[in-house]
């Protein structure tokens, strides 16, 4: 079995039994990928499309934007023409190149918010789910008192308390979500838990560690990856919500939700430039959430 | 009947428990406060002094214990303490600037709950009547970009047409106490606008989903079957099993409601609780913002605790669990 030379004997032994029995040949991960893109909906190209642009303004931002995001590089407020194409916002900053790393402080930020809420709600859903009994009890019950307070009400309290800043942001909001998190994994790895080839390998003696890493993580897997997706669009959201509220992302770093907030005045104007980056907002949570909703259409097998 | 009562009460002592929890979780954050704290409101020029006045006032030299129970003690009697700001020479308590506040909220949640629900429910059930057509399909891809907005991007949007391009409203909603009734149904049309679509949306896609939810159970197949007209099943076979779900979207999306409520009274320079407490965070008045958190998740706790009594009511299955 060439295939897998990383693996212990006794498992390449097994593969070698399940390999015999009549099967699809084995396609790369390539391969696989592109054939389910070729019937994906377009939906699904949309979202993967725009979730792609995003992921090039914010890897490739100082590349990409003219000027930089903290310079005064105008007047106050000056419109969209050759030199700043989409104006300068209420400081004398080129919109566009805030526009652009905005992509890169506030996405960024989301993303590892969203990270750290898996790491902490996933690990403790999947002892809970493993372990059950009093770590069961004591996490759930903690949960359940976090989730009685509404998620922005709450961290408005904590930062009242810890002071404003990117650190005490994602802190704060991945333990609130993690709440979710915690919930959702413990609630499918509960299914995986009881069936026998967990029961197998905790009489063959396994650690927790591998018992939780090998044998029930790649069997939730799917839930979790459609969670992920969608808990990302939701902690993105708070976060502008903070942001726009003055209480998140502090300036001089550009970011979406306070670039709305900052120049808000020109709307009355009827300038439409301080909804570009509430619109980027919502344009990179439309696209995230058609690439969930594909997702999810086919992890459940098609069904209604 | 006997069972239900039970249910219910013990659902309602539930409740005051996680009310008292979550109480005692808001008083007890204030630990979490770093060292400088007192300095840091009082700013640098505080004398060692004032710090300890200041820090006597917050309760700090007192055990989290006895600092709870003196906090909830006034709760419940309507002292909420004093503001931490003082303007014009004096500090205000928090119940005088909370109450006119929480009034104004309420008179914006209730008139987007008045439209939101009904409108919510009927394109709910339509689009689970008439699902995969293209009003569905329709009401799907515009619910979504909805739900995925910000609350600001859609207020903004509103804005710029309604204020900026038609000048219909106008574009702060400042109310007071002797703002008349009509003037200020006018002037709350434009953040209960935006509330309404961010909530028809959510309120929507959830009555859609436990609708055909409802509609793919067996017995509905079976009424089919026999040949009942689609009206008859709907009325006297899908709705009465639908009214537990039905409660709960109500319930989640009143209580989400009171979130987005923040965000849009602050677009809208609206004199709100969401106003208040989002000043008070940024000014640090812990006081304030502890009462607002206190309001907020009463309410919360309250909207969750009425519609799991609606669906014990409504549903006798749920009086045995499993």
């Amino acid at each position: 079995m060439s295939l897998q030379p990383d693996l212990p004997e006794e498992v390449v032994a097994l593969a070698a039994t399940a390999e015999a029995s009549p099967r699809i040949a084995r396609k790369s991960f390539g391969q696989r990928a592109w054939r389910e893109l070729k019937h994906a909906p377009i939906t699904a190209w949309i979202g993967l499309l725009i979730v792609a642009i995003y992921i090039i303004c914010a890897v490739f931002a100082p590349l990409i934007a003219p000027y930089s995001e903290t310079a005064l590089v105008g007047d106050a407020y000056e419109p969209w023409g050759d030199q700043f194409l989409l104006g300068t916002d209420q400081l004398g900053r080129d919109m566009l190149s805030r526009l652009i790393f905005g992509a890169r402080n506030t996405v960024g930020i989301a993303f590892l918010t969203t990270i750290f809420a898996f790491l902490i709600g996933g690990t403790l859903g999947l002892l809970s789910a493993t372990l059950g009994g009093w770590t069961d009890q004591i996490l759930g019950r903690a949960v359940d008192v976090l989730m009685a307070i509404p998620q922005l009400i709450f961290a408005l309290v904590l930062l009242s308390i810890v002071g404003t800043s990117i650190v005490n942001l994602i802190v704060i909001i991945a333990v609130l979500d993690s709440t979710r998190v915690y919930r959702l994994s413990r609630a499918v790895a509960m299914n995986v838990v009881v069936l026998d080839f967990v029961e197998a390998a905790k009489l063959q003696g396994e650690k927790l560690g591998w018992i939780i890493s090998r044998e029930i993580l790649p069997n939730i897997l799917p839930p979790l990856v459609a969670e992920f997706g969608l808990r990302f669009c939701f902690v993105f959201l708070t976060i502008s919500s903070l942001s726009f509220l003055g209480l998140g992302i502090q300036p001089p770093l550009a970011d979406w939700g306070s670039m709305v907030h900052d120049n808000a005045t020109l709307i009355n104007y009827g300038d439409i430039t301080p909804l570009l980056p509430a619109g980027a907002i919502a344009l990179l949570t439309v696209g995230v959430n058609f690439i969930v909703d594909w997702f999810l259409h086919k992890a459940s097998g098609l069904k209604e | 009947m006997n069972a239900i009562l039970k249910t219910v009460l013990q659902r309602l002592a539930l409740g005051f428990v996680t009310l008292f929890v979550v109480s005692a979780l808001i008083s007890a954050s204030v630990e979490l406060l770093p060292g400088d704290f007192a300095k840091e409101i009082l700013g640098q020029a505080a004398t060692p002094d004032t710090v300890k006045a200041f820090e006597k006032q917050v309760g700090l030299d007192r055990s989290p214990v006895t600092r709870y129970f003196s906090w909830i003690g006034g709760v419940l009697q309507g002292d909420f303490g004093t503001s931490y700001v003082a303007r014009e020479g004096y500090t205000r308590t928090v119940v005088s600037l909370i109450v006119p506040r929480l009034m104004n909220t309420l008179f914006l949640a209730g008139m987007t709950a008045i439209t939101a629900v009904p409108l919510a429910l009927i394109l709910g059930m339509l689009a689970a009547l008439y699902r995969n057509t293209l009003f569905d399909r329709l009401i799907n891809v515009t619910t979504l970009t909805a739900i995925s907005s910000p609350e600001f991007f859609i207020a903004y949007i509103l804005v710029l047409f309604l204020v900026a391009r038609a000048h219909i409203f106008p574009a702060l909603s400042t109310v007071d106490e002797d703002t008349g009734f009509a003037e200020r149904i006018y002037r709350c049309t434009l953040p209960a606008l935006t509330l309404l679509l961010v909530i028809v949306a959510h309120m929507m896609r959830m009555t859609r989903a436990a609708i055909i939810n409802l509609l793919a159970s067996p017995y509905i197949e079976m009424s089919r079957l026999k040949g009942i007209s689609p009206r008859r099943i709907i009325l006297h076979h899908a709705l009465p099993n639908a009214w537990a779900p039905i409660a709960n979207v109500i319930a989640v999306n009143l209580a989400y409601l009171i979130v987005g409520v923040v965000v849009v009274e602050v677009v809208f320079v609206y004199p709100g609780i969401g106003q208040l407490m989002v000043d008070a965070v940024s000014k640090r008045d812990l006081p304030v913002v502890q009462s607002c958190a206190l309001v907020f998740a009463t309410t919360y706790i309250l909207l969750n605790l009425a519609a799991d009594i609606v669906a014990i009511v409504t549903n006798p299955r749920l009086l045995h669990p499993r």
